[in-house]
């Protein structure tokens, strides 16, 4: 936490020193400034590609409208240019929401190369219209001044751009430590996940597009006060396409890789165009072939970018106050009360009929096995019941309420928590940050809370119940393990420690006790007694069945999607019509 | 608008159209297959078009050097990462493939192009040239990069395409070239004449379709790629080579990118940098297709064209906006009629 919050104070005193170096040459803070510019770029692109998995070459265009309403608004209506910055921030904020409202639902690869088509026709409307000067652009831009010292040097206005450059990352690094940022980093290997503990997803892409979109804007302000003349060049594909080379060489999922893949790729680019017609003699465009030949070498090297292979990158260790106040539980229902009823559910897959006229009602404080062989419909129900599938026919009703139709979030903020059967955990997330996702919806903070620091007392409050849950489960020795360091059947604790913070009525585990070890299964089952003795209801897919008849109350027995038997566990294993399905008939 | 220039704007788009399609179709097979975003295709385009335009003025093309360049890069590449494994019959044809077909291109137009040997041989002679160039680059850029996210194998791409548009500008110099077509004749129709040229474009895409559905559909290694494009460690695990579906799927790429530039040469001016905007053009269109659609692909690849030469008609400057605004509904209307979309690397 020290060394976190202290960084920024050394980094402020070299913006301003460094260039002041006697023997500094001029050429190099001249360098040094456009490194800082494609630096705020990137940790953009980190946020919306790294860490959110959505790929933009389109973020020159977001530097286009920065720089072209802070060009317009000084130049044609002669404001001072710290007014526009907020203006420019504000400009591509809206532009971000309208693109992305069109765009953003598009998967990977689809969005990719939409954001390729819609820079291109923005480019060509700078290039055209007469309100962006056409082809050749705004000229005569005023400078930043301040307090009547106009910021003309180089040397000064690197103070500028690197001063922006610490505020960037400071409010980025901010923002991904917040409740709006873990729902942006769990968008990654986990998005499903994350949506059924109540995080909007389409609203974590959006705030991650709107993100990237204002730092570009602002790069794109610094870039106008600079140059003093703006153009179409800067802001069109190509410089979109470098912009995403620099997060990606450097190492997109890591906020340092920005700042290492701008200068490694700025500095590379001058030496080739310095060095190369100095070997070959000719004047010719040998720098990009060589550049090419090094990209693709570089990352055929290290495809994680280079980053990771400097430092050595861990979770960060989370510092958790038990002293936090606990957060508000919610009442469950009394003991025996119907919690869940199902009534007549079907789903069909164009023919295949994978759940078919299922009935059943779980009541408050009960564990409940869903058994069936392979392929009865065990995980299709548990989809159907949280939302991510819809039912072809059928009713459910929870608490009262109908269910069907509505969203994983939304079922989730009813009080139903899962776990999966294939793990989702976000693996570049330690597990204690895994875990706090569960929280989600016990928090409020929004995003400008989160990079203003204003969260900290909730934070601290999410993360207390985390660990408090990763305690219940047992697993608090491994809070700042990296998810993904754990063995296969831990994480599926690590899953019900997550579900436990939602603080559910009613939890799903789909194969809770696949890959763990004897006793683990037992503390496993001591676990799921003690929370049926707190009042919550259990209600678990799973094939073993020693676990399964020691630990449930009754049981609900599927074979091709229909209801083959239900009732104690003692009464199902006699049942001739669960043998049959389970060893064949003539057994 | 009168009727004639209607139809003439119709014409133009529908011969620009079936560029695109082609191209579009080459970029949804190389991006099924082997997942990789084809951004360089756009120079395929123009080192086919320049190449025979070289050929057509009778000189040695430079693409011959890059292309014996590359095959000794993809015989080196190969023999690294092979070099536990292989056996003397794979050796043999891993030379033949790498050194053997530049060194028969070298020589061939070492002997013809003084010749001026007419269209057809120097359409032949640029195809064979330029298309061994797509599976070379798969061996030495991509395949190492297999198991890459999607996201590594587009930065990739970007990087091929940067290196070989530096190339063109050091192979072809910054002048543009234009070359004789395959027929200097044209048909009247009432009022509207469709030039040779035209004609033949048309006729090859489709025939080119016609004989990429034969392969997809009648074809061993067509139903390969097929089952590659649906499940790529499906088709492992029943012993198709993903590999070898790669370099076929980039050998198809290479040649429909080099077919589309000798066709278009005669009809427009191409400089080294030409095929950029091109090959983006045709991108567009098989986003609208869909990524995933091959006919979706060519219809919509055949609307671009349309779309674009009515604008720039209508408004000129404003061709490129409207033609990549385009996508936009569309994009709009799948968002809306698909669900919620789950990435998974």
């Amino acid at each position: 936490m020290m060394r976190r919050t202290l960084w920024p104070l050394p980094a402020l005193l070299l913006c301003i020193g460094l260039p002041w170096l006697p023997w500094l040459p001029p050429f190099w803070v001249t360098l040094g400034n456009y490194i800082g510019i494609s630096t705020i770029v990137a940790i953009g692109l980190v946020v919306l590609t790294g860490m959110g998995g959505i790929t933009s070459f389109g973020q020159a265009s977001f530097l286009g409208f920065g720089a072209y309403t802070t060009a317009i608004l000084t130049v044609q209506a002669g404001l001072s240019p710290w007014l526009t910055l907020p203006l420019a921030l504000a400009v591509s904020a809206v532009a971000a929401l309208a693109i992305g409202a069109i765009t953003l639902r598009l998967s990977g690869h689809y969005l990719a190369v939409g954001t390729i088509a819609w820079s291109v026709s923005l480019y060509y409307t700078f290039a055209n219209l007469d309100l962006f000067g056409r082809n050749d652009g705004i000229s005569a831009i005023p400078p930043l001044s301040l307090g009547g010292l106009q910021l003309i040097d180089g040397r000064l206005y690197f103070s500028v751009i690197w001063i922006g450059v610490v505020l960037a990352a400071l409010a980025t690094a901010n923002l991904l430590d917040s409740r709006a940022g873990r729902a942006i980093r769990s968008l990654r290997g986990g998005a499903r996940a994350a949506a059924s503990f109540g995080v909007d997803t389409p609203r974590a892409r959006t705030l991650a597009f709107v993100h990237a979109a204002m730092l570009a804007a602002f790069a794109g302000w610094l870039y106008a006060h600079m140059q003093r003349s703006v153009n179409p060049t800067p802001f069109g594909l190509n410089a979109g396409i470098e912009y995403l080379l620099m997060a990606v060489l450097g190492g997109a999922a890591h906020l340092p890789g920005a700042l290492l893949g701008a200068g490694l790729v700025t500095i590379v680019n001058d030496v080739l165009q310095d060095l190369l017609p100095k070997i070959i003699g000719t004047q010719g465009n040998f720098e990009t072939i060589v550049f090419g030949v090094i990209l693709v070498l570089a990352l055929q090297t290290w495809p994680e970018g280079i980053w990771p292979h400097i430092a050595r990158v861990r979770p960060r260790p989370h510092l958790v106050r038990p002293d936090a106040p606990e957060l508000p539980a919610r009442s469950l229902p009394p003991r025996g009360e119907p919690v869940l009823s199902v009534r007549g559910l079907h789903r069909r897959f164009g023919g295949l009929v994978a759940v078919n006229d299922l009935s059943f009602t779980l009541f408050a404080g009960e564990i409940v096995g869903l058994i069936g062989p392979n392929g009865a419909g065990k995980t299709t129900t548990f989809n159907l019941l949280t939302g991510v599938d819809r039912p072809s026919a059928g009713e459910i009703e929870f608490l009262g309420r109908p269910l069907v139709g509505l969203t994983p979030p939304a079922i989730a903020r009813l009080g139903i928590a899962r776990s999966f059967q294939h793990v989702k955990l976000v693996p570049s997330m330690s597990v204690i940050e895994n875990v706090v996702i569960g929280a989600h919806l016990r928090g409020h903070a929004g995003a400008l809370r989160g990079v203003l620091r204003l969260d900290r007392a909730e934070e601290a409050q999410l993360y207390a119940e985390a660990a408090r849950q990763l305690a219940h489960v047992g697993l608090a020795a491994f809070a700042d393990r990296p998810a993904t360091s754990l063995a296969l059947g831990q994480q599926r604790v690590v899953e019900i420690a997550r579900a436990l913070c939602l603080d559910p009525v009613l939890l799903l585990l789909d194969e809770p006790a696949a890959g763990l070890r004897h006793t683990e299964k037992a503390e496993l089952a001591a676990l799921l007694r003690r929370l049926r003795g707190e009042g919550v209801t259990i209600m678990l897919v799973e094939h073993d069945m020693e676990f399964v008849m020691n630990l449930t109350d009754r049981l609900v027995v599927m074979d091709f999607g229909t209801r083959l038997a239900e009732g104690p566990p003692a009464a199902v294993r006699r049942d001739p019509a669960v043998i049959e399905a389970y060893l064949g008939s003539v057994a | 608008m009168d009727p004639t220039i209607t139809l003439i704007l119709l014409q133009d788009g529908i011969v620009n159209g079936a560029i695109y399609a082609l191209l579009a179709l080459s970029l949804v097979l190389v991006f099924a297959v082997t997942r990789v975003v084809f951004i360089p295709q756009g120079e395929f385009v123009a080192y086919g078009a320049l190449t025979y335009a070289a050929l057509d003025a009778g000189q040695m093309p430079g693409s011959v050097w890059l292309l014996c360049a590359l095959g000794a890069a993809a015989c080196g590449a190969s023999l690294w990462t092979q070099r536990r494994m292989l056996p003397p019959r794979a050796l043999a044809r891993l030379l033949a493939g790498t050194l053997g077909i530049p060194l028969a291109a070298l020589l061939l137009t070492r002997e013809l192009a003084p010749l001026r040997p007419g269209v057809l041989v120097q359409a032949l002679l640029a195809l064979l040239i330029v298309t061994p160039m797509a599976p070379y680059l798969y061996r030495v850029a991509f395949r190492p990069l297999a198991q890459a996210s999607v996201l590594v194998l587009l930065i990739a791409a970007v990087g091929v395409h940067l290196a070989m548009g530096g190339m063109g500008l050091v192979l072809f110099g910054p002048e543009g070239s234009r070359a004789a077509g395959f027929s200097d004749g044209s048909l009247d129709l009432g009022s509207l004449t469709v030039p040779g040229q035209s004609l033949w474009i048309v006729g090859l895409t489709l025939a080119l379709m016609l004989g990429l559905y034969g392969f997809f559909e009648f074809t061993l290694y067509g139903k390969a790629l097929r089952a590659t494009a649906v499940n790529r460690l499906g088709a492992r695990l029943v012993g198709i080579g993903t590999a070898q579906s790669g370099e076929i799927a980039f050998s198809l790429a290479g040649l429909i990118g080099a077919l589309s530039g000798i066709l278009i040469v005669p009809l427009t001016t191409v400089y080294y940098d030409t095929g950029f905007i091109i090959g983006l053009k045709g991108f567009t269109a098989a986003i609208i297709g869909g990524m995933a659609s091959y006919p979706g692909a060519a219809l919509a690849a055949l609307a671009v064209g349309v779309l674009e030469s009515f604008s720039s008609f209508w408004a000129s400057a404003f061709k490129e906006v409207i033609v990549f605004t385009a996508i936009i509904p569309v994009l709009l209307w799948r968002s809306l009629r698909g669900g919620v979309v789950e990435d998974e690397e």
